[in-house]
């Protein structure tokens, strides 16, 4: 990707994230994700209606990839049923981790896909990822 | 000042995170290496000439630490890990024993981790209540906020010297007057205090004061708590074992040794103690009052020069010790100090342990600059150059 593109959707990301600010409604589950050697600290709360994810929000503090990739994984994850969305996840943290995956599948999210190059930052990019990850802990919510 | 003493110095960088810990100049590093190399021996063991050197200067360590807080005895010098352990051995091995369910204790919202969880701890466990003194508008404590919070259940009161985000030198002579004439025990943690300038534990008044080695120029793994000998008698000690008792029998019965030696158990830290006796020379040479005369300069200078950056708010301009929070406006605390890595520059970023300040100052997170001895004027123009350039921040760090 070219770099200078890259760097617009993740700033645009961090500057104008979507989904930002939590509700008060019920149906939701809600989690907190924090980098231990870093200060990123965020809330996401995810709502699953009809074996689908039908919303997830987040809000809370954290750096520029941490945010933008938050921003970006929502908006990939909202309409995902949950086997879509458990294989979503796995390619996201292959491409992180330089494992082979399936860039077809990862849509927007490929702009962290040289994140790899900055091995202080893949903390940054997989926040999202486990909170995302321990919301889908229990796959009886998808059940209709 | 006196950079040509730390070999890391040769390096590119430019290293403003001293509150977090310190470079060490090549005296201290040589007398560990020659502890490890020339005489390696166990203290309070042996009767050979190795270990005798040893005890001796392992124990006269105590004394440099004595003249440097300008403590009366010591014995009254106990070695730990540094200031979290010196803390948490007053907190469970003092006070626990000595204050009751509705006692109060006052803290500040600026307090370092290390001075809030041990006493939120020791709160759960003995139902002690906490209270916090209230900051006044440049978030520094006041005689007059300390009278109003004081009652006639508060048995302690904790805080730091400087604190370690804000840098506020607080009126501790004043309050340690009014805990001597209230019977309050009066608790200094000194992290930040104690390598940046004079500190005396008798003008103060204090019962307690705590400091670690690596933050002022000494290794890791070594720092202090100075007690008052009747105080520190009344501690019971974590740790049991080879070096601490007197004498033990199968039949349950035994004898600890006296204080400092008590907490001594185990083989201690001897090759970092006996860098921090080192560190402390150093300091002492050069003179705490340079030290902190030339931080002074650096941070004044420091303000001057962010002056004419844009977009830069700094959260504690009227602070007395070398230390400077600040944020770009519009950029996480992090991304910034990610940006100033890539010139060579280090600065903390985060809530400093200080989790609760962001009640007080309404942002959690900052950066912060700290200075020691070794900084330069120089280096502030390169941070100013490179903070000039933030506008391109994100071509940076993306």
């Amino acid at each position: 990707m070219d770099p200078s593109l890259r760097r617009e959707i993740i700033l645009d990301n961090y500057q104008n994230p979507l989904h930002k600010g939590l509700v008060e409604e019920d149906g939701y589950i809600k989690v907190r994700t924090n980098n231990e050697s870093c200060i990123d600290d965020l809330w996401i709360m995810m709502k699953v209606l009809d074996g689908k994810i039908q919303d997830i929000r987040f809000d809370g503090e954290a750096c520029a990839i941490s945010t933008s990739a938050t921003s970006i994984m929502i908006r990939n994850f909202i309409g995902k049923t949950y086997d879509e969305a458990k294989e979503l996840l796995e390619n996201y943290e292959a491409m992180i981790d330089e494992r082979p995956y399936d860039k077809e599948k990862l849509g927007e999210l490929n702009v962290y896909d040289e994140i790899y190059k900055q091995p202080n930052r893949k903390k940054c990019a997989l926040l999202p990822f486990r909170a995302i990850h321990k919301l889908l802990e229990d796959p009886s919510l998808f059940q209709k | 000042m006196n950079r040509e003493d730390f070999p890391i110095l040769k390096q590119n960088l430019i290293y403003f995170d001293n509150g977090a810990t310190t470079m060490k100049p090549q005296c201290v590093i040589d007398s560990m290496v020659d502890y490890y190399s020339n005489y390696t021996a166990n203290a309070h063991r042996g009767d050979y000439d190795n270990s005798m050197k040893v005890d001796v200067l392992y124990e006269g360590v105590r004394g440099k630490v004595r003249k440097l807080i300008d403590a009366k005895d010591a014995s009254e010098v106990v070695f730990t890990k540094g200031t979290t352990e010196s803390l948490n051995l007053l907190v469970f091995g003092f006070m626990k024993g000595h204050l009751n369910m509705g006692d109060e204790l006052l803290l500040t919202k600026s307090e370092h981790a290390s001075n809030v969880l041990p006493w939120m701890e020791l709160a759960k466990e003995k139902g002690i209540v906490i209270k916090y003194i209230p900051l006044d508008d440049e978030n520094k404590v006041t005689i007059d906020n300390v009278l109003k919070t004081v009652s006639p259940k508060t048995k302690v009161i904790s805080l730091a010297q400087v604190t370690n985000v804000i840098g506020d030198v607080r009126p501790m002579k004043e309050i340690g007057k009014l805990c001597q004439e209230r019977g309050i025990y009066f608790v200094v943690d000194g992290a930040q205090s104690v390598p940046h300038m004079k500190v005396s534990v008798q003008e103060m008044n204090a019962d307690f004061l705590a400091f670690s080695g690596h933050k002022m120029l000494g290794p890791t793994g070594v720092g202090v708590l100075w007690g008052k000998m009747k105080y520190l008698q009344e501690i019971k000690p974590f740790c049991y074992g080879g070096g601490m008792n007197a004498s033990f029998e199968s039949t349950g019965d035994f004898e600890l040794r006296e204080v400092p030696t008590i907490f001594d158990a185990g083989t201690p830290a001897i090759a970092e103690v006996i860098g921090l006796g080192t560190a402390i020379d150093y300091l002492e040479a050069i003179g705490l009052d340079k030290i902190q005369a030339h931080e002074q300069e650096l941070k004044r200078y420091l303000l001057e020069q962010l002056k004419n950056v844009p977009k830069i708010t700094v959260y504690n301009p009227t602070s007395e010790a070398a230390i400077v929070a600040f944020n770009i406006d519009g950029v996480f605390s992090q991304d910034t100090a990610i940006y100033l890595n890539h010139y060579h520059i280090c600065v903390r970023a985060g809530n400093h342990c200080a989790k609760i300040l962001k009640d007080e100052l309404k942002v959690k997170n900052t950066c912060r600059i700290s200075f020691y001895l070794y900084n330069t004027k120089e280096e502030i123009d390169e941070l100013i150059r490179v903070l000039k350039d933030a506008e391109h921040i994100f071509d940076v760090v993306l």
